[in-house]
C-alpha cells in the first residue's frame, strides 16, 4: 500500500465504484423489464375499475381508458397538471365523460377527484381518488367510510339551482360533517366547478 | 452462533424497542395491523437482499468507499423490490405507497451492513436480516395492533389486500358501532403507544434480570 501513490489509490477506489455502480444498476434495470409489463397492467385495471365505479359497462361501446384527452386549466380543474378526461361513447355517440379535477383547498392539502358527467350534464357521481383529510373527521368524503360522497348523484346545475350548490353552513343543501367544514366545502365548490367546466366545454371535449 | 443471531435481532437488540431505529416507517405506517405487516415483509426483503449482497462482496468492498457502496446497493435492491410489490400487490403498493422507496432511509438497513453484513459470512448475514427485520415486523404488527383496536376497533382490517379475497374472515371487528378514538389514529397516538411498549419491554427484561440475581447470591452463600 505504501508504493501507491494517492493517484493509484484514488484511481483504484473510483474503478470499484464503479464496477458496483454497474452492479446496481443490472439489478435495477433487470427488475424493472421483468415487471413493466406487470405494472402497466395493473395501472390500468385500478383505473378501469375506478372508472368503472362511476359509469355502468352497458352505458359505452368503445374503449374508455384510451379515448381520452388531458387538459391544462388551472382556475377551473384546480391543477396546474394536466387532467385526463376519459370519453364513454355508445356507437359513436358521446355519451359521457369522466375526468379528474382537484379540489385544490381541502383541510390537508388538495383532493384528488373522480367526476363522471353524461352528456346532459348530470353526475354520474364523484369519487375521492386520495386526500390528506383528517383521520376520523374529514375522511368522511371517502366511499368506504360514509355515504355522503353519493349525495352528489344525479345532481346537475340545474337541480339544485346554482345558488344551493354550497353545504349546509353556506345555505346550500349539502351536508357538513361535524368538527369538518372546509373538507366538504372544497369538494362542493370543485364539483360545481367541473360542472361548469363541462357545460362551456362540452363541445370541445368531445372532438 | 445463530441462535444467539436470532435472540440479538428478535429481542436483546431490536431495532424498534431498543436501538430506536427506523422510527419514521415504525410510527407512520403503524395505523392498522395490514399496512404495517405489508412495510415489515418488504423490510425484511429489502434487508435480506442488501445483507446477502454486502456479505457476499465484503471482500471487495474497500474500507474507505464501504458507506457509498452501502448506500448504491441498499437504494437499488429498494428500487427492485419496489417494482415487484408494485407488479404483484398492486393493491398494498397503493396502500403503502411512498413508504416503500422510504425504506431506503431506513437507518438500520445500513445499520446491518454496517454493523454486520461486511464481517460476517452469507449464512449468518441472512439469517441476521432475517431476525432485525422479523423483529422490526413483529414491533410495527404490536404498535398497529394496539392502535388499530383502540383507534378504530378492528384488527386485521383489509386483510383481503395482502393476502387475497380468502383472507376476508381475518378482519376482526372488536368493538361493534365504534366510534373510534381519533388520538390513536393520529401521530401522537404512535408516539404514546411505541413509549408504552418500550416500557412494556424492559419491565419484562428487569424483572427477569431480577431473577437471575438471585442465583449468584445464594451460590456465594453455598460456596462459603
Amino acid at each position: 500500500m505504501s508504493t501507491e501513490s494517492l493517484k493509484q489509490i484514488v484511481s483504484k477506489m473510483a474503478v470499484i465504484l464503479f464496477l458496483f455502480t454497474a452492479i446496481g444498476t443490472a439489478i435495477v434495470s433487470l427488475s424493472y423489464d421483468l415487471t413493466k409489463n406487470l405494472i402497466t397492467d395493473n395501472q390500468k385495471q385500478t383505473l378501469l375499475k375506478q372508472l368503472n365505479s362511476l359509469i355502468s359497462t352497458d352505458l359505452y361501446d368503445n374503449d374508455l381508458l384510451n379515448d381520452k384527452i388531458e387538459i391544462i386549466d388551472k382556475e377551473n380543474l384546480g391543477t396546474t397538471m394536466p387532467v385526463s378526461f376519459y370519453r364513454a361513447r355508445k356507437q359513436n355517440q358521446p355519451q359521457a365523460i369522466i375526468f379528474m379535477p382537484v379540489a385544490p383547498d381541502g383541510y390537508g392539502g388538495s383532493i384528488q377527484l373522480l367526476v363522471g358527467i353524461t352528456i346532459e350534464g348530470t353526475l354520474l357521481g364523484v369519487r375521492v381518488v386520495s386526500h390528506q383529510e383528517t383521520p376520523g373527521l374529514g375522511d368522511l368524503i371517502e366511499e368506504k367510510r360514509s355515504k355522503w360522497i353519493y349525495s352528489f348523484n344525479g345532481f346537475s346545475l340545474e337541480y339544485p339551482p346554482l345558488e344551493k350548490w354550497n353545504v349546509k353552513k353556506d345555505g346550500g343543501i349539502f351536508d357538513q360533517f361535524t368538527g369538518a367544514t372546509i373538507t366538504p366545502r372544497s369538494i362542493v365548490k370543485a364539483v360545481k366547478k367541473s360542472l361548469i367546466f363541462f357545460q362551456n366545454k362540452k363541445e370541445q371535449l368531445f372532438q | 452462533m445463530y441462535k444467539s443471531i436470532i435472540i440479538n435481532g428478535l429481542w436483546t437488540n431490536n431495532s424498534s424497542f431498543v436501538q430506536l431505529l427506523g422510527l419514521c416507517p415504525l410510527l407512520a405506517v403503524s395505523n392498522t395491523v395490514v399496512n404495517g405487516v405489508g412495510l415489515g415483509i418488504a423490510t425484511i426483503l429489502v434487508l435480506i437482499i442488501t445483507n446477502t449482497l454486502i456479505s457476499a462482496l465484503r471482500n471487495y468492498i474497500p474500507h474507505e468507499i464501504r458507506l457509498p457502496i452501502f448506500v448504491l446497493l441498499i437504494a437499488c435492491s429498494v428500487s427492485a423490490v419496489e417494482f415487484f410489490i408494485k407488479a404483484y400487490y398492486y393493491d398494498l403498493y397503493m396502500v403503502l405507497g411512498i413508504f416503500i422507496p422510504l425504506i431506503v432511509t431506513n437507518c438500520f438497513v445500513i445499520g446491518r451492513a454496517e454493523a454486520f453484513a461486511i464481517k460476517n459470512t452469507v449464512g449468518h448475514s441472512i439469517v441476521d436480516a432475517i431476525s432485525i427485520g422479523i423483529g422490526f415486523t413483529i414491533a410495527i404488527a404490536l404498535l398497529a395492533g394496539v392502535r388499530e383496536i383502540i383507534g378504530q376497533g378492528t384488527l386485521f382490517a383489509n386483510a383481503d389486500i395482502m393476502f387475497g379475497e380468502s383472507a376476508k374472515f381475518l378482519t376482526i371487528t372488536v368493538f361493534e358501532n365504534y366510534r373510534g378514538f381519533l388520538l390513536a389514529i393520529l401521530p401522537p397516538g404512535a408516539f404514546l403507544v411505541l413509549g408504552l411498549l418500550i416500557a412494556g419491554k424492559n419491565w419484562l427484561e428487569s424483572r427477569a434480570k431480577k431473577s437471575i440475581k438471585i442465583i449468584p447470591i445464594k451460590l456465594v452463600e453455598n460456596t462459603l
